[in-house]
């Protein structure tokens, strides 16, 4: 469903992304894994379209959407999350996701609709649904849920999940990766997932794509990119027993 | 002296009217400050513009004053979105301080412009209202319908962020302008409304000043300035903040007035404006 050929990102000498290819089927979560710096976040805004890519191609369901604003990207079917989350603070949890679910989507809904359908991805996350649910009073969780809400209530074929759960403790950061790997069962919804914590990602990831300074340095399902060695050396290094320990115990 | 005398009620009640107008005067800029983040340098000039298309709706072509009133609405919010469109678009990313030189330009050239269509005389619509005598006080019945108005045009306004998408979408993007494409909103479309809605406030605003003054093409100086402050003063972008802050300004120029003389009632309201700038820069509800 996705297409992504020799996409390229330079700024000015610095090449952030350099000649990245790869394929996407329906209802498939690739884990967009690599070091800090290694090009995923601009990855993700290539795709999303919030830069404009240096050369390259993206197509989405055999349509071409490079060059096209990101709010028709949206459109199109694509959301995202991000790492550090941008609620609208001075809105309501609902009024947020409501938002989104208003705009987000090819055909507008009714107001009533739009609301419902916020509600719904609300109870998809596991967040308060009432009108009084203000954003201040979500944690660090809470508030990862709320952007994921946002992202599903515009109905998306792809979604860039931007999870960085690294604030969350062990319980609530499996309950996110279970949470995504639901929405993928319930909504055959394609997910591109960009995390650090290889615990969480490589349990419930189909296939990887490694970047490093911007080049995909592998590619494959989590058991033979956990024991590629150029993986090891650049990214997972004294934690790759665990990854891998982490693949087998899902394999097996 | 006795306090409590009715002129000095008289005094404070034409505050409170004033007031109203002075609030109203700083919604539009605080909207477009809020939302789009530019100074609208011009925005009293755009009032000077609709007031004299009423003028030359009504006593030129002797069109009824309502239709007069509509017209300078439509026509206000209409400069407002040409005025984005034409002028604030191409600077957006540019730095603030040439943002203000650019709406500053603006407020030269219609000044310029008025000055050469409309000739520099005064023009009045010659709408005379009466006043209300209650109790020994005299009250000015077009301050009272300006007050009436500008409070009804701020509770529209805020019936319609908070109860429509456009208007929560013109929330959302006040918030976070770079996160509005990826819910599918294209926040070019948005500015140019929100334009059009403060283009719309500063159309309202002319209708209900040309009730009560002359119209001459530099009567955009003799109340751009206080808009400004009044803004400030609340905290520029905080339309709350611009409502409580018309009102203290209001009272110092109406009461300073009654004990001293109308001159020294706006003396009183700038020091105190510029005492404040020194303990509160932000404004009385400004963030940082």
């Amino acid at each position: 469903m996705l297409s992504v050929s020799r996409l390229t990102k330079r700024f000015g000498g610095f090449t952030a992304v350099n000649e990245v290819s790869f394929e996407l089927a329906r209802g498939e979560i690739l884990g967009l894994i690599g070091p800090n710096g290694s090009g995923k976040s601009t990855t993700f805004n290539l795709i999303a379209g919030a830069l404009a890519p240096s050369a390259g191609s993206i197509r989405l369901q055999g349509r071409e959407i490079v060059g096209e604003p990101a709010n028709r990207i949206a459109h199109h079917g694509v959301a995202r999350t991000f790492q550090i989350p941008r609620p609208f603070r001075r809105l309501s949890v609902v009024e947020n996701v409501a938002l989104a679910a208003y705009y987000g989507q090819q055909e507008r809904p009714s107001r009533e609709n739009a609301f419902a359908q916020a509600r719904e991805a609300l109870a998809l996350v596991n967040l308060p649904a009432e009108d009084s649910a203000r954003v201040d009073g979500l944690g660090a969780a809470g508030l990862k849920k709320l952007e994921l809400a946002r992202a599903l209530a515009t109905r998306p074929q792809l979604l860039l999940a931007d999870e960085s759960l690294g604030g969350l403790d062990e319980t609530e950061m499996h309950q996110a990766a279970d949470m995504l790997a639901a929405i993928r069962a319930q909504r055959g919804i394609t997910i591109i997932w960009v995390e650090h914590i290889m615990g969480a990602l490589m349990r419930i990831v189909d296939r990887c794509l490694v970047l490093d300074h911007g080049e995909v340095i592998a590619q494959g399902p989590p058991q033979e990119v956990a024991h590629d060695p150029k993986v090891i050396e650049v990214y997972l290094g004294s934690d790759a027993e665990d990854v891998q320990a982490t693949v087998a115990a899902r394999t097996g | 002296m006795q306090i409590f005398d009715s002129f000095l009620l008289e005094a404070v009640i034409n505050g409170i009217l004033l007031g109203g107008i002075l609030a109203l005067l700083a919604l539009g800029l605080n909207l477009i400050f809020g939302v789009i983040d530019v100074v609208w340098i011009c925005y009293a000039e755009l009032i000077m513009i609709g007031m004299y298309s009423v003028y030359y709706a009504h006593n030129v072509y002797h069109w009824p004053l309502a239709l007069a009133f509509l017209a300078c609405v439509l026509l206000v919010a209409a400069l407002g979105a040409l005025l984005h469109v034409l002028v604030i678009r191409p600077v957006l990313g540019a730095e603030p301080i040439n943002q203000l030189l650019v709406t500053g330009g603006v407020l030269f050239f219609l000044q310029a412009v008025a000055t050469l269509a409309f000739g520099v005389e005064f023009k009045n619509v010659g709408v005379s209202l009466p006043a209300l005598q209650i109790a020994g006080m005299y009250i000015s019945f077009a301050r009272l319908i300006a007050f009436g108005v500008a409070l009804g045009g701020m509770v529209a306004l805020y019936l319609f962020l908070k109860r429509t998408y456009i208007g929560t979408a013109i929330r959302a993007i006040s918030q976070d302008r770079g996160i509005m494409p990826l819910m599918g909103v294209s926040p070019n479309r948005i500015f140019v409304l929100t334009s059009a809605i403060g283009g719309a406030l500063a159309g309202l605003a002319a209708c209900l000043l040309v009730l009560q003054y002359d119209i001459h093409p530099a009567i955009g100086l003799s109340f751009g300035p206080i808009t400004f402050m009044v803004c400030v003063l609340g905290g520029l972008g905080n339309m709350v903040g611009g409502f409580i802050a018309a009102f203290i300004f209001a009272q110092f120029i109406s009461v300073g007035g009654y004990f001293l003389a109308l001159e020294w009632g706006y003396v009183l309201a700038f020091l105190f404006f510029i005492g404040m700038m020194f303990w509160r820069p932000q404004g009385i509800l400004g963030g940082k």
